[in-house]
């Protein structure tokens, strides 16, 4: 170069073709998904239907075809169904309250609104039950608290329907919301300027162009209602109302691994109807023309006259359904025993001490999900930010395949996760030599399975707002794939990697579908303690531990809050 | 031997074929500009020659060495060369001289001659100043001018330009212009320049390849491209260029000949391999006509516009004023919608007939 630059040789090139590190990290991923998603479920299909190694019909049909499991089956369906319904309703009205009008304190009312989509739901239902008990400081005075011995009206089919339409309507808002944000303002303001008033252009304009994600939304909500264990368990098993997902888990409990091939069989099921219900809903979602052309602009309604009555009925539904459980779950805390009514010479913080230092199972178990979790987080990450570069600007049929395998994973019940780890791991490994099952990597290999689409999500939406040129530039300098990811792309991505650490730890520091059936006497999570405490009769316990498990996630929620503004919209669900 | 040597490269993404038997022929130190308008596959080009797409059919080679072609795909980390993106792509997280010493240091080269040759090239571009900041607070040109010095401290002896001016304001492109040609002077690299914008085209390239629907339609040198185009996209494409039909060719074998335009005689630069024909159609620039009192063709004054130092006026000639012609006149003068002139030609090139038409390249 006939430049002035002198300095040094050429920069070192290799003479081969280097190591292709795209193949490699491809390979690894390959693998990654292969051993720990596809694998196990191709496994659950072939214990479900070819037990023996051949394929036997009048099998099955004993199998499903028993009353029990008839009956697990129709509640199974028209309980999801129902609450799939009222969720979807819920969580529509929120989003066109929060996304298309100036109602006040709209930032704290959505952070409440998503709240009960981080609580853990076997907490959540503890909480509702404990908002008709005596101790609850706000039904309580006024006397509305149940009298003693009454049946408790959540004990019931309506009582699930209820909680899992309650926990899952952020699903669908959140699905709207961002549908919602997508809409052109000008084609609301143009129906504004011919004469349409705010109910007429809800239901004219607004509603269908965002029919998509109302679909979208309650798909969602169905899938996260059929594979709700927390609710269904808590409510249904002392109510007797038997859906799939307890009864799977009761049997397994009652017969241990040689019940195996039948629950396969059910969680088989179980997965077909997460499948029908998902492809029915995305198809009624599709249909009709609902393209949009234009540059979103963000529009917000006055409420006028009306901002009184309406955040009345917006706060007030938060205050029945967050404040008031929370705050019994809060009293029974901080009560010595069961019932007992919450005062000044009652109030006690045994409990939390319980929880924190003297129980022993507690603690271990809290422990254990702890690094399990940051195990999770500190394997998934750095996965899901490859998986999303190769999602994102390399795409092909491998890597799609990797990414519908890793949905089917996160999206389908993780009791069928559980099932599925169960059959996969019980035979001796190779190399290894012995059986994973009951230890904590089986409960390792299910996170790691269930929440990989989880971690993914965010980097998809930060590798969208990288310029593809940047990696471009890294490649004509030279740089080979890991130095890439490392030098160029990770430090634009980390707020979205962050965002991904945290979403997977929030899931997984809670878990409890796939680890209630992965626990053993070795290997115990805080998920599923509450259920075990609470029906060993120590409710006060049990709400202390969930009061715990609250404070937690709102910690996290809050802490996300700081770096929030560098993230794509819509990456922390709780931040409007 | 060639710096860039393109046989016959195709490429489609699905069904469409963006790229069919591209071949091209860059010379080492050469300064091409690839033209055309948006989706004729120029971008395309520049990304199978970076190595960011493997062609589907032919080869490219770098200095001699295959780079793509059957069976071999060398990925961009391993062809050495300089890419100037539109955005430039500096990397944000990173301060000037960090985005320039990059490729450097992952090269393998030691940090004393990395900082030494890092800072030689932040002088050279006049930006040794600027070393520690970052990119965000560097103005347009700055920002140019370090993705140029990432390309030098690379010794890339093959420089790729995608659009790099497509962004910027018109005054900022004269420097910005300025300065990829001193770039090109002092670094002697080998430089190819994609653009829709026949005006950077054709005043930064030695030789410009012009395309259309994923073809290279004629490769020439800037004057030769606007005298001699050889088809009616390109005659139309540069230098407000119009293609109108005369009758009666015929050459005279000098690479001059005379036709008659709506009936008047007129006198035309052709080929000289150019054969007698009944009709031809021929290029004419705003420049190669002017007003006459004499003999010439009648037309009318369709429209009239104010453009500085000159009038441009639109015509409507021929019988139902179907042909459509423009010429520049000198400013001031009067000249008005509907008013009748008669209009002389000076010059005008024989597009070659399409028929017949042999390889689109023409050398220097």
């Amino acid at each position: 170069m006939s430049l002035s630059v002198e300095t040094g040789a050429r920069p070192r090139r290799a003479l081969l073709p280097r190591v292709p590190g795209e193949w490699l990290v491809l390979a690894g991923l390959v693998l990654f998904v292969g051993a720990l998603s596809i694998l196990p479920l191709a496994r659950l299909v072939q214990a479900a239907l070819f037990p023996g190694g051949t394929f036997d019909a009048a099998r099955i049909a004993e199998v499903l075809g028993g009353r029990r499991v008839a009956e697990a089956t129709v509640n199974t369906i028209w309980i999801s169904c129902a609450a799939t319904a009222l969720a979807t309703v819920m969580g529509t009205l929120a989003a066109l309250l929060a996304g298309l009008t100036d109602l006040r304190g709209r930032t704290l009312w959505v952070f409440c609104f998503v709240l009960p989509l981080m609580i853990p739901p076997q907490v959540t239902a503890l909480a509702w039950v404990q908002a008709f008990s005596p101790t609850s400081p706000l039904l309580g005075p006024l006397g509305l608290s149940l009298p003693p011995g009454m049946r408790h009206p959540l004990y019931s089919a309506w009582g699930i329907v209820l909680l899992l339409g309650f926990c899952n309507a952020p699903l669908v808002f959140l699905s709207v919301r961002a549908g919602l944000r997508r809409l052109p303002a000008d084609l609301v303001e143009a129906a504004q300027a011919a004469g349409a008033g705010p109910l007429a252009l809800s239901r004219d304009i607004v509603l269908p162009l965002v029919r998509g994600a109302v679909f979208a939304g309650a798909a969602l909500a169905f899938v996260s209602s059929i594979g709700n264990f927390g609710i269904q368990a808590m409510l249904g098993i002392p109510a007797r109302v038997p859906t799939l997902i307890t009864l799977i888990y009761r049997r397994l409990n009652a017969y241990g691994p040689s019940a195996l091939n039948d629950m396969a069989l059910m969680a088989l099921m179980l997965a077909g109807l997460t499948v029908v219900g998902m492809g029915l809903t995305g198809w009624l979602g599709r249909r009709g023309d609902q393209r949009v052309e234009g540059a979103a602009r963000r529009l917000r309604l006055p409420l006028g006259r009306w901002h009184g009555p309406v955040g009345l009925l917006a706060w007030g539904y938060l205050v029945a359904c967050l404040l008031l459980p929370l705050s019994a779950l809060l009293g029974t805390a901080l009560v010595r025993g069961y019932g007992q009514p919450l005062g000044p010479d009652t109030i006690t913080f045994e409990n939390f001490a319980n929880a924190l230092f003297h129980h022993e199972g507690i603690r271990k178990a809290f422990l254990t999900s702890l690094w399990l979790t940051a195990l999770a987080v500190a394997v998934l990450v750095p996965v899901s930010v490859a998986l999303g570069y190769v999602l994102s600007w390399r795409s092909g049929p491998v890597a799609r395949l990797l990414q519908l395998a890793s949905e089917l994973a996160y999206a389908l019940p993780g009791i069928i996760i559980g099932v599925a780890m169960i059959l996969f791991f019980l035979r001796p490994m190779p190399l290894i030599g012995t059986s994973l099952y009951g230890t904590v990597w089986v409960i390792l290999a299910a996170y790691l399975a269930n929440y990989l689409a989880l971690a993914l999500r965010p980097n998809l939406g930060g590798y969208a707002q990288i310029d593809r040129a940047l990696d471009e530039a890294g490649q004509v300098a030279g740089a080979g794939l890991i130095a890439r990811l490392r030098d160029i792309v990770l430090p634009s991505l980390a707020p979205a990697a962050a965002a991904s650490a945290i979403l997977v730890f929030m899931s997984a520091i809670n878990e409890i579908q796939t680890s209630v059936l992965l626990v053993s006497s070795r290997a115990q999570t805080i998920g599923p303690t509450i259920i075990f405490l609470d029906e060993a009769g120590s409710s006060t316990l049990a709400a202390a531990v969930g009061c715990l498990m609250v404070a937690v996630v709102l910690g996290l929620m809050l802490a996300s809050l700081a770096f929030g503004s560098r993230l794509p919209e819509g990456v922390l669900p709780w931040r409007d | 031997m060639s710096a860039i040597d393109i046989q016959n490269l195709g490429k489609s993404f699905g069904r469409t074929e963006v790229l069919g038997g591209v071949s091209l022929a860059v010379g080492a130190g050469e300064f091409v500009a690839i033209l055309g308008p948006s989706g004729c596959g120029k971008t395309t080009l520049l990304r199978l020659l970076a190595g960011f797409e493997r062609p589907d059919a032919g080869s490219i080679r770098m200095g001699g060495r295959l780079v793509s072609g059957p069976g071999v795909h060398l990925p961009p980390e391993g062809r050495g060369v300089g890419v100037v993106f539109q955005t430039y792509a500096l990397w944000p997280h990173m301060s000037v001289a960090g985005n320039v010493s990059y490729g450097l240091k992952v090269g393998g080269m030691g940090r004393a001659p990395r900082e030494a040759r890092t800072r030689a090239v932040l002088e050279t571009v006049g930006l040794g100043e600027m070393a520690a900041r970052r990119p965000a607070d560097l103005s347009g040109g700055q920002r140019q001018r370090v993705a140029l010095a990432r390309c030098l401290a690379m010794e890339a002896r093959v420089v790729l330009l995608d659009e790099p001016l497509a962004n910027l304001d018109v005054h900022l492109r004269d420097t910005l212009e300025a300065e990829f040609a001193d770039f090109h002077r002092r670094s002697g690299a080998t430089m190819v320049y994609v653009t829709h914008d026949q005006a950077e085209a054709l005043a930064l390239a030695d030789r410009v390849a012009v395309m259309e629907a994923g073809r290279i339609v004629q490769f020439a040198p800037p004057e030769r491209l606007f005298r001699e185009p050889a088809c009616a996209m390109v005659a139309g494409f540069i230098g407000d260029g119009r293609v109108v039909e005369v009758t009666d060719l015929a050459p005279l074998g000098d690479g001059r000949a005379e036709a008659r335009l709506l009936g008047a005689p007129v006198r035309l630069r052709c080929d000289p391999g150019e054969r007698p024909r009944p009709r031809a159609r021929i290029a004419l620039h705003p420049g190669d006509l002017r007003l006459t009192e004499g003999e010439g063709v009648p037309a009318t004054v369709t429209r009239a516009t104010f453009r500085g130092h000159h009038l441009r006026a639109e015509l409507a000639a021929g019988p139902d004023g179907g042909v459509s012609l423009c010429l520049n006149v000198a400013a001031p003068a009067r000249i008005e919608r509907g008013q009748r002139v008669t209009v002389a030609l000076t010059d005008g090139w024989v597009l070659p007939d399409p028929s017949l038409s042999s390889l689109p390249t023409q050398g220097l």
